[in-house]
């Protein structure tokens, strides 16, 4: 049911701790995952149980220190378990329920907060914006929504080409969109949770329209940036030279949502070879870059979460030599995705396609 | 080196009951095919890492081919369909990284094709001569 949550003197942060307390205080949930400041005045993901420790949840505060569908994993994968509402932002519920087709995490014990999102910054500059005490969300979901297509020069590249900014397949959605946030929190909830928490229904507000003008701008802004990036990897420059300076520190890895082996082969010892096998390579090309393999690095990980890379970009975030790991990734993970018709993040339901086929398809692959 | 003397140097990744045997069965039938195929025997086509692919691509292969059985006759049952779409998935990932994805055949061979796997080694090793030498076997930097 669509309901209201009332601000009270311009207090819009209070009024989404005070449905998040609810939900603790009701019993609905054991815990809760959300954002939370803290004391040195950062946002850190919590998993919170005492409901006055909610004051200091900031689910508004425009930053991403990493993408929570793995602490949600974290939280879900096996039994027991309690049952934790996590809030979340779209790109981080589209991981999650790949993570749950890749066995990581259970939607069994989660109950999904689906936060509107108008977009977030890299951290450092999150904590200057918030240091000079800029009006940091409110400037974001009022641009969003009356002037979608004049991005915020400060978001993040990922979210400035985000295409997806609310998950509608949530039970609980936050619709932070399409609302004086000053006067009210639209809401969405399960009918028989919110009889229990005592909400009356309400009509639907302007979001519709304002996530569509959005959706349209983002998606003008992303086919601008794969152009880009696709000249540079189909041109003289190559994937080679886009990744030239990558010291595989595996920073991209190891943030990566999706990526969850817990015996990555790029982590074995598979590429300690021994010294003379180095020399005789440097022989063969006439030099041998080190370290070695990046490149088989970057592609084997393509290979391997191509398919379901969400695009929350949370590998540019990490990259120390700035490369443009997302943007490459959701270039080719886009036609990747379009070949086998498959969105990630979608619909629990749709299989991988790696681990499903039918027998009559791209005969003309194998003669 | 010019075209004409180019030898270009195939890696064959084939499944253990089908190609593998086909091709043994080239070897024991005498037929003739050109020697530019060095062959890697493992259980099956769906037992074929990527990473195996790329690796031999990156260090300079000029063509690599994935042999298995014919669909419908996997050991395993359906090893070579799931086979089937990490090739494609492969390819595009080549495709769109701006590497030549035509270096990468996948070939169903079974164990009494004999003739079609010296054909098939005849036809890719031409095909690859037609290609030139991978341009990859040059740069140091990948």
């Amino acid at each position: 049911m669509e309901t209201i949550i009332t601000v009270e003197n311009g207090n819009t942060l209070a009024a989404l701790q005070g449905f998040l307390k609810q939900l603790l205080e009701h019993g609905i949930v054991d815990a809760i995952v959300a954002p939370l400041r803290t004391p040195s005045g950062t946002v850190t993901p919590a998993l919170v149980t005492r409901s006055e420790l909610l004051n200091a949840a900031d689910p508004l505060a425009p930053v991403l220190t990493g993408n929570s569908a793995t602490l949600a994993g974290k939280l879900s994968v096996r039994e027991p378990r309690a049952r934790v509402g996590v809030v979340l932002r779209s790109c981080e519920i589209r991981a999650l329920v790949e993570l749950v087709k890749m066995q990581q995490a259970s939607l069994d014990s989660l109950t999904l907060i689906a936060l509107d999102c108008a977009g977030t910054y890299h951290v450092p500059v999150f904590q200057e914006m918030a240091q000079k005490g800029e009006a940091l969300w409110q400037n974001l979901y009022k641009n969003a929504a009356e002037q979608p297509e004049q991005s915020d020069e400060n978001l993040r590249a990922a979210c400035k080409i985000c295409e997806q900014p609310v998950y509608e397949n949530a039970p609980i959605k936050i619709k932070l969109l399409g609302s004086d946030l000053n006067q009210e929190i639209h809401l969405e909830l399960p009918d028989e949770l919110g009889a229990q928490l005592e909400y009356s229904p309400a009509t639907e507000n302007g979001r519709q329209n304002v996530v569509e003008k959005i959706i349209t701008a983002r998606t003008t802004a992303r086919d601008a940036a794969f152009t880009e990036i696709r000249a540079r990897l189909e041109g003289e420059e190559g994937v080679a030279g886009v990744f030239a300076a990558c010291i595989r520190c595996h920073n991209c890895m190891n943030v990566c949502p999706i990526c969850y082996c817990k015996t990555c082969v790029f982590k074995s010892q598979v590429f300690d070879h021994e010294p003379m096998q180095f020399v005789e390579w440097a022989k063969q090309k006439g030099a041998y870059r080190l370290p070695s393999d990046t490149m088989l690095f970057h592609l084997t990980r393509l290979n391997h979460m191509g398919l379901s890379c969400v695009g929350c970009g949370m590998c540019t975030e990490v990259c120390p030599v700035e490369l443009p790991v997302g943007m490459v990734f959701r270039a080719i993970g886009q036609r990747l995705q379009a070949t086998f018709e498959y969105a990630p993040g979608r619909n629990i339901d749709e299989q991988l396609p790696l681990i499903t086929f039918k027998a009559d398809e791209w005969t003309e692959v194998g003669e | 080196m010019t075209e004409n003397n180019f030898e270009p140097r195939i890696i064959a990744f084939l499944c253990n009951w089908c190609t593998y045997t086909g091709a043994d069965l080239a070897g024991t039938s005498r037929l003739q095919y050109p020697p530019n195929v060095r062959i890697i025997r493992l259980m099956c086509s769906g037992a074929v890492d990527p990473i195996y692919v790329l690796k031999a691509d990156l260090a300079g292969a000029d063509g690599i081919l994935i042999g298995g059985c014919h669909p419908g006759d996997c050991h395993y049952q359906e090893g070579n369909y799931k086979a089937r779409r990490r090739v494609v998935a492969l390819k595009e990932i080549l495709k769109d990284a701006g590497f030549d994805e035509s270096r990468v055949w996948l070939r169903w061979i079974s164990a009494s094709e004999g003739t079609l796997f010296a054909d098939t080694i005849r036809e890719m090793t031409a095909a690859m001569k037609e290609l030139g030498p991978n341009p990859l076997k040059e740069q140091w930097a990948v």
